[in-house]
């Protein structure tokens, strides 16, 4: 299929609905809707392998086999009318390697969303995703001297099959639940990552994703591979501008640490209130290796997202702290999964999540010991604040218990922000909102110090922004 | 064979002229236990259960045990010597029913089995018998107690009145393959105060069983009522408890189950504080052995504000047993100053048995206190090791740890010979395994 023919398919936004949004001539569009021909059409468009190509049909045929999760999950998920969605869009683009290269209005929205500055503070190199593919995509040279690729996922299938193949699916396989099946369909865009043995990057990798059509969803797949004695920091946040019908998002981030190895993943998402973020999110940890998910939720209709860590080597270890953030109209429902497949292997979960107005957060966690094992320990705490009559929140943790010496303990505690503390405060001259944002802030604080400083500065003032006007 | 989808489902109990609201309500269980899908290991309301070892069909309801099988489970059902009544059923058929003082029939209290009752208080029994069934998961063996259930008792307290003794009932299996379907009902009116005992034991250790239980008990505004569960049937029964509690305005509840019997036994358990000020104590202690499954599925349900209600579920486990604990507070919107608490506690004693630990909250309002907390684990090597090097043997080291773990639950027994005689199964079902 050649170029001219598909640019005619160009859709018409109105620009107007978006807080900010620019003119979209996408080159490449699927159309509506998801068919066999769709997956045909974004491997056609992606010049896929065959293997890739049997991927993405079996994955599709496993979609429409498996039930929505309704039977424990929100009865919102039925709102989403996946033959509504576009599935796949692109500037018809590689991968861009330098800032010149990258057209004006792609980076005027970056400008936007502040990556040029993040870029040249310090940080070793940006794959800034903008819609389906990869827009602009820089590695620093020292990076790619050390050996590490960094590259989007069609890139990695395509001119590393022999580094990503082994593991691609393998973490987060398409049968494992509706949604993972659905990016493995239609998936496009994310990154690709191999930090080879021995490397220690001193320097976070981070990616801004980004919506930037209505009615489009967001399929990205990310990898990342970490060999023996390495380590990784890596950076995913994400802003989008509003819509008004519900845009779906369904990621699937795959990370694998060998021996020894150690990987931190963050997230700041930070959707607008009309998105549904169905997000799966898995790591393996190897002998002696670490996995940790650092994950803040602010933004969204819905989030459904439950990072977990397979602990599948002898030591390793997983964590995930998380935070929580739900305001009117909007369900936070995240939490975390430990499965334990080795002796002396230990986790841990801090969650904590804030319900503002009407919002719901809801925490769901899975900790997981079979019964030939030894020495393993599982630590879990969550804890909500509600800060109005209406907020709500809910806890349904699940936790199996085998073997010898393991020990799993799980705390949670729900409480509202004590009376004598905003007395406290306002006795002080603050205001009734000023003390209110403090307090919720003391009552993350520890969880924020784990995020990097830019972060922790960001997500202080979005958690002030959103209590603005919750309180008088 | 005689199966209970041929016989009692069909023929629901049928005793001396049952008022019209009782056939119907019969009726409606019939056709709920018909209609409603059996449990699959996908529903939620039962994670993690076996349901695949769930068989209830080759059992039905057996005929009356003959005089010596009931003189002789008669003389065992003694776990409680000083008592305000007692009854005792044998495959649910009344063998004694030891009623109340004149001096309490003269304030107006009613102790009755469930058929008398319905003869000479309608109006009470149509208000209260067969109302609640279960929002965890058995409402289709709700159905199926609602139409067959004839065994159990009626304790009603009027205002103000209080009994000081236990109320005990014991239900015993005894034929090979019989179902049962007792059901204790307690009613205590404003400021009443009562305490009832409800003892589930099998004959033998051979005799196969069904059991589907029911108990309601309604706390009126101040009511004071203490019920204790003991559950030792042998491990080849099935069974089914489905309990619920309402407690209104000021009224003070604690309910302490003891379970050690059963090959699998499912035991929902749901409080709903109807009225503010309440306080509700849920109380279980849980020894599991050899394939032993207990499915426990607990509910705090909060309508009302400034109540509390506190829930502490220990279990024990050996060999290849598995324990479910699910539990769920939810605080509805406007019962503020809400203090809920949950733990659950698990201790495993082998490598091969099974804690799973569903512990949930649902909070709707948000001026609430409400927390949570399962933890599983060994016994403390250090603690063991302190024992040792005083010279206890690790065994009997191991064994006082264990009653330490449960002395927590049984010191809140409040009645030194029952706590006694339940320390007492604890060890017989130990001694065995630890010694």
């Amino acid at each position: 299929m050649s170029n001219t023919e598909v640019q005619d398919d160009a859709i018409n936004v109105d620009t107007e609905k978006g807080n900010f949004s620019y003119p979209e001539d996408y080159a490449y569009d699927a159309g509506v809707g998801l068919s066999e021909d769709t997956i045909r059409y974004i491997s056609d468009v992606k010049k896929e392998d065959q293997w890739v190509r049997e991927f993405r049909q079996r994955a599709l045929e496993i979609f429409h086999k498996k039930d929505m999760p309704t039977n424990w999950a929100t009865k919102d998920l039925e709102n989403i009318h996946f033959d509504k969605i576009r599935y796949y869009l692109s500037k018809g683009q590689q991968p861009s390697r330098t800032w010149d290269e990258v057209p004006d209005d792609v980076k005027e929205t970056f400008e936007r969303l502040g990556i040029p500055e993040q870029e040249r503070k310090f940080l070793a190199g940006v794959e800034a995703q903008f819609d389906s593919e990869a827009a602009y995509s820089h590695m620093k040279e020292e990076l790619e001297k050390e050996g590490v690729i960094f590259v989007g996922s069609s890139e990695g299938l395509e001119k590393y099959p022999e580094i990503f193949r082994p593991y691609f699916g393998k973490v987060i396989p398409s049968t494992d639940n509706k949604f993972a099946a659905l990016n493995s369909a239609t998936f496009s865009g994310g990154s690709f990552i191999y930090v080879p043995k021995g490397v220690k990057l001193k320097q976070p990798l981070q990616a801004y994703f980004r919506i930037n059509a209505e009615n489009f969803g967001q399929f990205e797949r990310t990898l990342i591979i970490a060999d023996e004695d390495s380590e990784i920091t890596y950076m995913e946040g994400c802003t989008a501008p509003k819509f008004e019908t519900a845009t779906l998002h369904s990621a699937v981030v795959e990370l694998v640490a060998l021996k020894n190895a150690k990987i931190q993943y963050i997230t700041v998402q930070n959707w607008s209130s009309n998105v549904f973020n169905l997000v799966t999110k898995r790591g393996m940890a190897d002998e002696g290796a670490e996995v940790k998910w650092i994950d803040c939720n602010i933004g969204s209709r819905l989030t459904m997202k439950y990072p977990g860590v397979v602990l599948k080597g002898r030591g390793a270890r997983g964590e995930v702290l998380s935070i929580a953030l739900a305001n009117d109209g909007q369900h936070q429902d995240t939490g975390a999964k430990m499965i334990h497949l080795a002796d002396d292997t230990t986790s841990n979960i801090i969650s904590k999540s804030i319900s503002i107005g009407e919002g719901r957060s809801t925490y769901r966690g899975q900790v997981h010991m079979p019964k030939h094992l030894k020495n393993c320990k599982n630590n879990t705490e969550c804890d909500a604040l509600l800060i109005n009559t209406h907020s709500r929140t809910d806890t349904y943790p699940a936790i199996t218990t085998r073997g010898q010496n393991n020990t799993v303990q799980h705390e949670a505690s729900v409480s509202k922000v004590s009376a004598e503390q905003i007395f406290y405060m306002m006795q002080r001259g603050l205001s009734e909102g000023e003390a209110m944002s403090l307090a919720v802030n003391g009552f993350v604080h520890e969880l924020l110090k784990a995020f990097p400083m830019e972060y922790s500065v960001e997500l202080k003032r979005l958690i002030d922004m959103e209590m603005e006007g919750s309180v008088g | 064979m005689n199966t209970l989808s041929e016989n009692t489902m069909n023929n629901p109990a049928k005793t001396a002229a049952e008022p019209g609201w009782l056939a119907e309500r019969r009726a409606e269980g019939l056709a709920q236990f018909k209609t409603l899908p059996a449990p699959a290991p996908n529903d939620e309301l039962w994670r993690f259960a076996s349901v695949g070892r769930l068989k209830i069909d080759d059992y039905a309801p057996t005929g009356a045990p003959d005089a010596a099988t009931a003189e002789a489970l008669l003389e065992r059902s003694n776990l409680v010597s000083e008592r305000a009544g007692r009854s005792v059923y044998v495959d649910d058929h009344a063998v004694c029913f030891e009623g109340i003082s004149e001096a309490l029939k003269a304030q107006g209290v009613l102790y009755l089995p469930i058929e008398a009752a319905l003869q000479s208080h309608p109006e009470l029994m149509e208000r209260y018998f067969l109302k609640e069934s279960t929002e965890l998961g058995s409402a289709k063996f709700f159905g199926l107690h609602a139409a067959s259930t004839r065994a159990g008792s009626v304790l009603y307290v009027p205002k103000g009145v209080e009994i000081e003794q236990p109320l005990v009932n014991y239900y015993w299996t005894s034929t090979q393959g019989t179902a049962v379907f007792p059901h204790t009902l307690i009613i205590a009116e404003a400021n009443a105060k009562a305490s009832v005992v409800d003892v589930f034991f099998s004959e033998t250790k051979e005799n196969e069983a069904l059991n589907i239980a029911v108990s309601n008990l309604h706390a009126a505004d101040g009511a004071q009522v203490f019920r204790k569960v003991v559950q030792d049937w042998n491990e080849q029964t099935t069974s089914f408890q489905l309990d619920t509690t309402i407690a209104g305005r000021d009224a003070r509840v604690k309910n302490l189950a003891v379970n050690i019997g059963a090959e699998r036994a499912r035991y929902e358990n749901q409080t709903r504080i109807e009225g503010p000020g309440a306080n509700v104590k849920m109380y279980s202690l849980t020894v599991a052995e050899e394939k032993q499954e207990f499915d426990q599925r607990t509910f705090q349900t909060h309508n009302a504000p400034n109540a509390v209600s506190d829930l502490l579920y220990k279990n024990a486990l050996l060999d290849n047993s598995r324990t479910i604990f699910s539990g769920l507070i939810k605080v509805a919107e406007g019962a503020q100053q809400t203090d809920a608490y949950q733990t659950n506690r698990n201790l495993l004693l082998d490598p091969t048995a099974e804690a799973n630990a569903l512990p949930g909250l649902e909070i709707l309002a948000n001026d609430v206190r409400c927390s949570h907390g399962a933890t599983t684990g060994n016994l403390d090597a250090d603690e063991l090791f302190y024992m040792m090097q005083r010279g206890i043997p690790r065994r009997a080291a191991m064994q006082l740890m264990v009653f330490g773990f449960f002395e927590e639950v049984i010191e809140k027994v409040d009645s030194e010979e029952l706590a006694e005689n339940l320390r007492q199964l604890i060890h017989k079902k130990f001694d065995a395994k630890i010694a």
